[in-house]
C-alpha cells in the first residue's frame, strides 16, 4: 500500500519525515523535545517547516475518526488542538504495516499538567487547574460533545492572567450529539474525577504534588465547580413580576463568568404575576471577543478581562470616558501595550505570551508601588520586571527536559 | 451479582422518526455473558447505553436484579464500562493503579487490600503487586488495567467493542481471554461487537439485533441449528448460508428444477408457496444427478482436509429487502471432502444432510417447522 496523507493543506515537507521507521525510533533531529501528558500510544512532536506538530501513532480508522472530530471541533470554536492530517499506508523497511499517524499541531505555550507540576508552584494550581478544566467540560458539554476520557493528562493548559484556559488535546473516545442526556454529563464528570483523583495521587506518589493539597478533595471540586457553572449557564429562574432588575442581573453574571447571552427565553406564568427566564444560547469568551473587535488583540478569556480593565483605567485617566471606545482602545494599544510587550529582549521572548506577560508587569507594578508607597510608572516596572524576574522562568513556548511518560496498554492477555 | 432485565425498553432519539431500541426484551441471567449483535446501525451499543444510564430510555424499564434502574444515573447503577481508556500512573505501584478507585469512593485501607489481592490473584499479577507498571509486560499491564474494574466489583460488566483497536491476531487471542476470565469472576457481563463470530464464541448466549428490533436470543448452538428468521440465518456463520428462493411443491421444494423433499407438514404454516430454502455450506452432500440442487462449480478452494466449492445455481439467490440489489450474485458454497474435489466447470449435485434444511416463509422471513 502506498503512503496515504489526508490533510486539509497537505505540506509536503510532510513526505521527508521517516515514516517507514516506528515512531519510537525516530531519530533526534527530526523531534522537538517537549513535554507531554500520560499517554498509551506513542506521541511524539517534530519540527516542520518552521512549526511544531505533534505525532500519535494510532490504528487508522481511529486516527481518521479523531481527525475529523478534532475538525469538527474546530468548526465549533471550541478549544482543542488544531488537526494537521492522517498519515496512513505506512509500512517499514521490511515491508511490515506500521500504524498510521495523527498529527495535530503543537499548541504554543501549552502546558500538560505534569510540566507545570514539575515548576516551582504557586499554591492552589491544581485547584485553578480544575477551574479551567471545569469551564471546558461545561463548554463542550454545551456544545454536545460528550468527551469519554477527561484526565488533565487529555488537556492541555495555557496561563491565562494567572489562572488557566485549558484545551481538549485527546478526542478520541469523544462523541458529538445533538444535545447529551443527563446520564451522559454525569458519566463524563464521574470519568473526570477518578481520572484526576489518579493523576494527583500519581503525582503525589512521585514527590510532585503541592504540600496540602488531598488528591481526593481536589479532584471533588471538578463536580462542584461544573455544577455551579452549568447551573448559571442553563438554570430557569423564576421571579415575581416587579423584579424585572433581575434579567439584566442574570445577563451580568454569565458576561462575569465570561460568557454572552445570544438567546434568553423569557415567559410569564398564566396569571402574569410571575417571571421565568432561562439562558437557550450562551457563548464563551465574552472578554475575548469584545477586546478582539477594539484592539484585533486575540487573547485568553481572563487575560483579556485585565487588559480590557487596564483600558479603562487609561480611558478614565486620560479623561476620554466620552471619546469612541475604539479609538482610545487603539492609543491604548499603541502606547501602553504594545511598548511594554516589546520592551522584552529576542533571547527572552519564549518565556510567556505577550499578554501573559504584560499580565504579569501589571501585577508586578502593583507590588513595585506597594512597596515604594506611591504609583511607579509602568515603564520603570516592565524594565524592573525584565531585569529580575524573567530571566528566571522556564522558556514555555518550548519546556524541555521534564518526566513525559508513554504507558502503552497493549491488549493482550499474553501469559494469562 | 445480579440478573438484568431490559423490558420493552425502548429508545427514540429526538429528531428520529423511527426508534433505534424498539421495545427490547431480553431477561439476562446472574453470571451470564451476553453478546449484542447486529450490523452497523441496529441498536446494539444504543441498548447497552441504555443499561449503563447513558442514553434516556422512553418507554419501558431496565432492572439490575431487583432494582429497577431506569431513571439511577450511571454511577448509582453499579455497572463498570470495562476497557474505557485506562490509563496506567506511573509512580504508583500496580496494588495503587488498581484500587485507588476504592480509596476515592471512601473505602477503607484494609478492604482495599483485600479486594487488590482477591482480584491479583484471579489475574496472576500477585508477585507484582508492589511493582510499577513500566516494568510489566503489555498484556499484564492490559490486566492490570481490568483489576481496576474488577475490584470495584460492580453487579455487571459492560464492554463495547472492546477489541476494536486490535489488529486481527490480537483479536483472537483477547477474546478467549475475555471469555475465560468472566468465567472465573463469574460477574453478569453485556457485551456488544458487530463481529457475529465474536459473538458466537464468546457469548453464552447471543443477541441478534436489526432496525432496533430483536431478531432471537438464543445460545451460539441453537442459533446456529435453528435460526428464527431469514435474517439470523444469514448473519450468523461464515461462510454464510446459502439462502435460496424457492417454490413450494409436490413432496417438496422446487430448487432449480429439482425437488429437495421435504414432510407436507413443515410447510404447513407457510402463507403462500414462495419460500426461502437455507443451508449451511458444511450441510450438504454429494448425491447424484436429480436427486440434489444442481450446481455449476467456478471455483474450488482446497485446504487440505476439505475444499470449498464457489457456483452458481438456477435458482434465485435470496435477496434482503434492504440489501444493496446492484452488489454481484453471491456464490453457492458448498464444503467438501478435500480428498475428491469436483473440478471448475463440473455440475454437482448437493442435497442437505438430514435435519439440517431450513426454511423459510418468504413474505415473513420466518422459520418454518422446527
Ligand atoms: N497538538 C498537541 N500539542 C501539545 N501537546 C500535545 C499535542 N498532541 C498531543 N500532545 C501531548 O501528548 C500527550 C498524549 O497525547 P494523547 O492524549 O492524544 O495520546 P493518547 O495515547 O491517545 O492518550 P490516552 O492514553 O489518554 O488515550 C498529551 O497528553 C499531550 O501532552
Ligand atoms: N445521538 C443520536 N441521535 C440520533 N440518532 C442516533 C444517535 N445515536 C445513534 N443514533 C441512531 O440510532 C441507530 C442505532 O445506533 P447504535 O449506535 O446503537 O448502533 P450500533 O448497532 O451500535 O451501530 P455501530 O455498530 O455502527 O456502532 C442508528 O441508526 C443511529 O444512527
Ligand atoms: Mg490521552
Ligand atoms: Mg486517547
Amino acid at each position: 500500500m502506498a503512503l496515504n496523507i489526508t490533510a486539509s493543506r497537505p505540506d509536503p515537507a510532510l513526505l521527508d519525515l521517516p515514516w517507514e521507521l516506528p515512531l519510537e525510533t525516530w531519530p533526534e533531529d527530526n523531534l522537538a523535545a517537549l513535554p507531554r501528558g500520560i499517554s498509551r500510544h506513542v506521541v511524539r512532536f517534530v519540527k516542520l517547516s518552521g512549526r511544531v506538530l505533534a505525532v500519535k501513532e494510532i490504528k487508522a480508522d481511529i486516527a481518521e475518526r479523531e481527525y475529523q472530530m478534532l475538525r469538527v471541533l474546530n468548526r465549533l470554536e471550541v478549544p482543542c488542538v488544531e488537526p494537521f492530517g492522517v498519515v496512513s499506508g505506512r509500512l517499514d523497511r521490511q515491508g511490515n504495516a506500521l500504524d498510521a499517524c495523527l498529527i495535530t499541531r503543537h499548541l504554543q505555550f501549552s502546558l500538560p499538567y505534569r510540566a507545570l507540576f514539575s515548576q516551582s508552584l504557586r499554591p492552589g494550581t491544581s485547584s485553578r487547574l480544575i477551574d479551567a478544566l471545569a469551564v471546558l467540560l461545561v463548554r463542550l458539554h454545551l456544545t454536545g460533545f460528550w468527551w469519554g476520557d477527561v484526565s488533565l493528562s487529555n488537556t492541555l493548559f495555557r496561563r491565562d492572567a494567572g489562572a488557566f484556559a485549558a484545551y481538549l488535546v485527546d478526542a478520541e473516545t469523544g462523541e458529538l450529539h445533538q444535545t447529551l442526556s443527563h446520564g451522559q454529563r454525569d458519566h463524563d464528570l464521574d470519568i473526570a474525577r477518578v481520572n484526576i483523583a489518579g493523576e494527583l495521587m500519581d503525582l503525589e506518589a512521585g514527590g510532585y504534588l503541592e504540600a496540602g493539597t488531598d488528591p481526593v478533595d481536589t479532584s471533588n471540586q471538578i463536580v462542584t465547580r461544573y455544577a455551579e457553572l452549568w447551573a448559571e449557564l442553563t438554570e430557569l429562574e423564576r421571579f415575581e413580576r416587579g423584579d424585572r432588575w433581575r434579567v439584566d442581573s442574570r445577563i451580568r453574571r454569565l458576561n462575569d463568568l465570561g460568557f454572552d447571552v445570544d438567546e434568553l427565553s423569557i415567559s410569564t406564568d398564566f396569571d402574569g404575576t410571575h417571571i421565568q427566564i432561562q439562558p437557550k444560547v450562551v457563548d464563551a469568551g465574552h472578554h475575548s471577543r469584545r477586546l478582539l473587535r477594539l484592539t484585533g488583540l486575540d487573547v485568553e478569556e481572563n487575560q483579556a478581562r485585565r487588559l480590557l480593565n487596564d483600558l479603562d483605567s487609561y480611558r478614565a485617566s486620560q479623561d476620554r470616558q466620552n471619546d469612541d471606545e475604539e479609538i482610545v482602545a487603539h492609543e491604548w494599544l499603541t502606547r501602553v501595550y504594545e511598548p511594554i510587550t516589546r520592551a522584552v529582549p529576542r533571547d527572552l521572548a519564549g518565556k510567556l505570551e505577550p499578554a501573559e506577560l504584560f499580565h504579569e508587569v501589571l501585577e508586578h507594578r502593583w507590588y513595585m508601588s506597594e512597596r515604594a508607597g506611591h504609583d511607579v510608572p509602568i515603564e520603570d516596572a516592565i524594565q524592573d520586571y525584565v531585569a529580575t524576574v524573567l530571566p528566571s522562568k522556564p522558556d514555555e513556548a518550548t519546556v524541555v527536559g521534564v518526566d513525559t511518560v508513554e504507558m502503552p496498554v497493549v491488549a493482550m492477555f499474553d501469559d494469562l | 451479582m445480579a440478573t438484568v432485565k431490559f423490558d420493552e425498553a425502548t429508545r427514540l432519539y429526538p429528531g428520529n422518526d423511527k426508534p433505534s431500541v424498539d421495545r427490547l426484551n431480553i431477561d439476562i441471567e446472574d453470571g451470564e455473558f451476553l453478546v449484542l449483535v447486529g450490523p452497523s446501525g441496529c441498536g446494539k451499543s444504543t441498548s447497552l447505553r441504555m443499561l449503563a444510564g447513558l442514553e434516556e430510555v422512553n418507554a419501558g424499564k431496565i432492572w439490575i436484579g431487583d432494582r429497577d434502574v431506569t431513571n439511577l444515573s450511571p454511577k448509582d447503577r453499579d455497572v463498570a464500562m470495562v476497557f474505557q481508556n485506562y490509563a496506567l500512573y506511573p509512580h504508583m505501584s500496580v496494588a495503587d493503579n488498581m484500587g485507588f478507585a476504592l480509596k476515592i469512593a471512601g473505602v477503607d485501607k484494609g478492604e482495599i487490600r483485600k479486594r487488590v489481592e482477591e482480584a491479583a490473584k484471579i489475574l496472576d499479577l500477585s508477585q507484582y503487586l508492589e511493582r510499577k507498571p513500566k516494568a510489566l509486560s503489555g498484556g499484564q499491564r492490559q490486566r492490570v488495567a481490568m483489576g481496576r474494574a474488577i475490584v470495584r466489583s460492580p453487579q455487571v460488566f459492560l464492554m463495547d467493542e472492546p477489541l476494536s483497536n486490535l489488529d486481527a491476531k490480537l483479536r483472537v487471542q483477547t477474546r478467549t481471554q475475555i471469555a475465560s476470565l468472566q468465567r472465573r469472576l463469574g460477574v453478569t457481563t453485556v457485551y456488544v461487537t458487530h463481529d457475529q463470530v465474536e459473538a458466537m464464541t464468546m457469548g453464552d448466549r447471543v443477541a441478534v439485533l436489526k432496525d432496533g428490533i430483536l431478531q432471537q436470543c438464543d445460545s451460539p448452538r441453537h442459533m446456529y441449528d435453528h435460526p428464527n428468521n431469514v435474517f439470523v440465518a444469514g448473519f450468523i456463520g461464515s461462510p454464510a448460508m446459502n439462502l435460496l428462493d424457492v417454490q413450494a411443491g409436490d413432496g417438496g421444494v422446487d430448487v432449480g428444477g429439482s425437488t429437495v423433499p421435504v414432510e407436507r407438514a413443515r410447510l404447513a404454516g407457510a402463507s403462500g408457496g414462495n419460500l426461502t430454502l437455507g443451508v449451511r455450506p458444511e450441510d450438504l452432500e454429494l448425491t447424484t444427478e436429480g436427486q440434489g440442487i444442481p450446481v455449476t462449480v467456478d471455483v474450488v478452494e482446497e485446504l487440505g482436509a476439505d475444499a470449498y466449492i464457489y457456483g452458481s445455481t438456477k435458482a434465485r439467490q435470496h435477496i434482503e429487502a434492504d440489501d444493496d440489489n446492484d452488489a454481484p450474485e453471491k456464490p453457492f458454497i458448498a464444503r467438501v471432502d478435500g480428498r475428491r474435489p469436483p473440478k471448475k466447470g463440473d455440475t454437482v449435485y448437493l442435497a442437505p444432510k438430514q435435519g439440517h434444511l431450513h426454511l423459510f416463509d418468504a413474505e415473513s422471513g420466518a422459520r418454518l417447522g422446527d
